[in-house]
């Protein structure tokens, strides 16, 4: 999940709100560029050398989707289009051949063949490589066997090139959204020049897509990153600009100030200290608010015994009932959220507000109590304290306390956040299935399919199923989804598995990601994609 | 004199390793895991997590890990950070820019502070002793990020005569602004102090005899008053550089300095080994200089003091 350490990032800015916002650089070296129009805008700096399989966090993850181009790309709204691919075809979900258009080239002049994709594909997947986006390619078959401790293996056996334009790829089991997972940078091809040395390649890259790197060293550790029109570029999303300066800050306080002063054109997150005056600050037509596709919930681990069969069931329930989302998010997030309906995310294709079941995620505290005194019933709950875990260091204190707040009023038990001091130790605490009490989950998608939303986070035995949840219903319909044979027979099948989420609430969703993007006096035709991430090629200097 | 130098620099070798020690056992020590924490929310491949374990040593017992560190720190081999980079790459990046911030603001709260005080002294319990006074106990009595983010917002984003945030290069003139926010605190405490001192001396018997003299009033305050009123101004001094260079965290943070601190907070967050004992033990190396310094410069104030 690309998006995962954001959180954090988000998050250390608002932890630090008043005291840490920290640092990075930026600043200096780029204002000549008022004459040309180059496009200056905001990121952390990268956790990884810029290798799209090894590249799973926001700050790296914008400069690497801007440097590679796929075999697909997203448009705005999330639709697919061909960009590397001349076609995609498959007739069982299983077996797909892939074409590539002609004349593709690498910025050092090497052609994009079949191979670029099997290699890097190959690369990622490879135990050995250790590389942090390798459970993207879990679909393919072989997969197991090159990603097992210490395997000798480093192809998978279902990649085989045909020729220079032609592969085909074999998955595990039918997959009917996989083609639209290829827009999602760990797809991207590689030149030969990578594998000789990943690490120093991963200091200067070389791509195919819209930018490439302003010359050796453009990547000033802590300082910036800048980037410049690639001139053989034939794709879809043809750069508007002169180029893009990524001037690096650990945190938005910083950033925000710098875009008040015209200093920064771009800042796609508005600090949290700032999100009551920003619209102000900036005035009208510099600023742009626009739900993307995350969500945020708390979970409820299934392995708890408090929180199982129907005693448990009421309870999930009435815990949900019981949170104010439309209160909540008008305060603490100053409207900067969604109240959720449903498990995905409004800009998700196939996205359905009215769910069977999903009056539950709404407000109604006289049921609430209604149910909570049914499952005391069943089983008392006694004196315990409704607890929900996270990482302080997330800047996620704020709603959690206004959650808890909401469950202690409404149900009048004790209910309290449990903060960690930092992610690493609240993920080793959630993977180790040691939680005590929910936990706060977030989840933005790596690609727009409803199935990326469910999959991962509650299908038995999935890598981000914190709860541990398990229904085999809703894994056949999960099944019945993939393999479906239309994308909307997919949704049908993806939306009735959300009744039964509906119904079990292995977890209770909160509401939906909002971006909120600020911009400076000196540019236009500001935009965010469906991820939330800024549009930055079609950005155009006044 | 020399061989006090000598004895002092054997003196830095068990403190060097002590705290060096200590805090590895620290970074051990912290809680979560930092491999998984790389991955976000997923799940993490087993195979892949052990290799990168590996790759960072994070698999062997703490004092194995220790060693190794030490083994690597004697080959002047420090290791990579998570991110792959040479932890000397980062430490040869992040303290040019914090010995230059630390600089500024030392020779700002200096300066400022030692003339201040020294007028304040002179002039007690008049007009500008009392504003003095007032003003510099408003400085203390508010935290650094608030008078951070005022000056950041009047100077860099209302007057512009600066920029908000310090420039790609963080070079000299990028850094007064952050020096000045980061010497502020320092430099109230400078002035009290020196004005204390200098309002002990003034009634000391070698000033009267000074006077007595003929001497000029100006010989009287720079020779015989101010020199003798620097010990407890030079010894702040001192210990303040290495506060300044190690915690200048906020003051970084708000002006967006590739500093030390920064850097710091973020490889704790990350619980990066590494990095963090690499750069603590770059910032113990520095306190222990200053201090020797400190000592020195006692000696060269006082000619009293001998050191054997």
């Amino acid at each position: 999940m690309r998006f995962a350490r954001t959180s954090k990032i988000v998050g250390l800015a608002a932890a630090a709100a008043l005291a840490l916002s920290a640092c990075g650089g930026g600043g200096g070296g780029t204002d000549g560029a008022d004459a040309s129009a180059v496009i200056t805008a905001n990121t952390t700096e990268p956790q990884n050398p810029l290798v799209p399989t090894n590249t799973n966090e926001v700050g790296g993850g914008r400069v690497v989707d801007l440097l590679f181009e796929g075999l697909i790309s997203y448009d705005a709204s999330g639709a697919p289009v061909n960009e590397v691919a001349e076609s995609i075809e498959t007739k069982d979900s299983k077996n797909y051949t892939i074409t590539l258009k002609p004349d593709q080239k690498f910025t050092n002049g090497d052609p994009v063949t079949a191979s670029s994709f099997v290699d890097a594909w190959n690369y990622g997947a490879a135990a050995e490589n250790a590389q942090l986006n390798e459970y993207f390619f879990d679909s393919i078959a072989g997969y197991d066997e090159v990603s097992a401790k210490d395997s000798k293996k480093k192809e998978m056996s279902g990649l085989k090139v045909v020729d220079d334009k032609t592969f085909t790829v074999e998955l595990a089991q039918p997959e009917s959204d996989w083609p639209l997972r290829l827009g999602y940078t760990a797809f991207s091809p590689l030149p030969e020049a990578a594998f000789q040395d990943m690490k120093a390649f991963g200091e200067n890259p070389v791509g195919n897509g819209p930018y490439k790197l302003a010359g050796d060293g453009a990547w000033q550790h802590d300082v910036e990153i800048a980037l410049v029109p690639n001139p053989d570029y034939t794709g879809t999303r043809a750069p508007q600009n002169d180029g893009i300066t990524f001037k690096i800050y650990s945190g938005f306080e910083a950033a925000y100030q710098d875009l008040l002063a015209n200093n920064l054109d771009l800042l796609d997150t508005i600090p949290p200290s700032s999100l009551k005056n920003f619209k102000t600050d900036l005035g009208e037509g510099r600023y742009l608010e626009k739900p993307y596709a995350g969500n945020q919930a708390i979970t409820i681990p299934g392995y708890l015994d408090e929180w199982k069969g129907e005693a448990g069931e009421l309870r999930r329930k009435a815990i949900s009932m019981a949170i104010n989302r439309p209160e909540i998010t008008k305060v603490i997030f100053s409207g900067g959220r969604e109240p959720a309906t449903e498990f995905t995310a409004p800009v998700i294709d196939g996205y359905d507000a009215d769910i069977k079941g999903s009056e539950v995620l709404k407000f109604n505290p006289e049921e609430a109590r209604k149910l909570w005194a049914e499952a005391d019933k069943i089983e008392p709950w006694g004196d315990k304290a409704f607890t929900i875990s996270y990482n302080s260091d997330g800047g996620h204190k704020e709603w959690i306390d206004a959650v808890a707040n909401s469950i202690k009023n409404e149900l009048g038990i004790d209910a309290q956040g449990k903060p960690y001091a930092t992610f690493a130790e609240v993920r080793e605490i959630a993977t180790s299935k040691q939680l005590e009490g929910a936990l706060r989950t977030g989840w933005q998608a790596d690609y727009p399919s409803l199935y990326n939303f469910l999959g991962p986070t509650f299908g038995t035995g999935a890598g981000s199923n914190d709860g541990d949840y398990s229904n085999k219903e809703f894994d056949a319909k999960l099944r019945e989804g993939l393999s479906a044979k239309s994308p909307e027979a997919g949704t049908t099948a993806f939306n009735e598995a959300q009744e039964i989420l509906l119904q079990d609430l292995p977890a209770v969703p909160l509401w939906y990601q909002v971006r909120q993007v600020g911009w400076s006096e000196n540019v236009d035709k500001v935009d965010t994609a469906w991820n939330g991430v800024p549009i930055y090629h079609q950005i155009t200097r006044k | 004199m020399a061989w006090y130098i000598v004895r002092r620099f054997l003196q830095m070798i068990p403190v060097f390793f002590g705290a060096t020690f200590l805090v590895y056992f620290l970074v051990f020590s912290l809680p979560g895991d930092p491999i998984q924490a790389l991955f976000g929310d997923r799940a993490v491949n087993p195979a892949v997590a052990d290799q990168l374990r590996a790759q960072y040593n994070l698999d062997q017992p703490f004092l194995v890990q220790y060693f190794l560190y030490l083994k690597n720190l004697v080959t002047v081999n420090l290791g990579n950070d998570f991110s792959g980079r040479p932890v000397a790459e980062v430490l040869a990046q992040v303290f040019p820019v914090t010995i230059r911030l630390a600089i500024l603001a030392l020779l700002f709260e200096a300066v400022f502070g030692i003339i201040f005080g020294v007028i304040a002294g002179l002039r007690k319990g008049r007009f500008f002793d009392g504003t003095i006074l007032v003003a510099s106990l408003i400085v203390i009595a508010i935290p650094i990020f608030v008078l951070g983010f005022v000056m950041q917002y009047v100077v860099g984003v209302k007057l512009g005569w600066a920029k908000p945030t310090v420039g790609a290069e963080a070079g000299w003139s990028d850094l007064i602004l952050p020096a000045i926010v980061l010497g502020l605190v320092s430099l109230a405490y400078v002035i009290r102090l020196t004005r204390t001192s200098i309002i002990e001396n003034l009634n000391a018997d070698y000033v009267r005899t000074a006077t007595a003299k003929g001497l000029s009033r100006p010989r009287v305050v720079v020779v015989h008053i101010l020199r003798n009123s620097m010990i407890p101004v030079i010894t702040f001094l001192g210990a303040d550089l290495g506060a300044l260079m190690g915690g200048a965290i906020v003051t970084e943070g708000i002006f967006n300095v590739p500093g030390v601190g920064q850097r710091l907070y973020q490889s704790v967050l990350r619980g990066e080994g590494p990095t963090i004992v690499s750069i603590v033990s770059v910032l113990i190396l520095v306190y222990i200089l200053a201090n020797l310094l400190v000592d020195v410069l006692y000696a060269w104030l006082d000619p009293r003091i001998r050191y054997a």
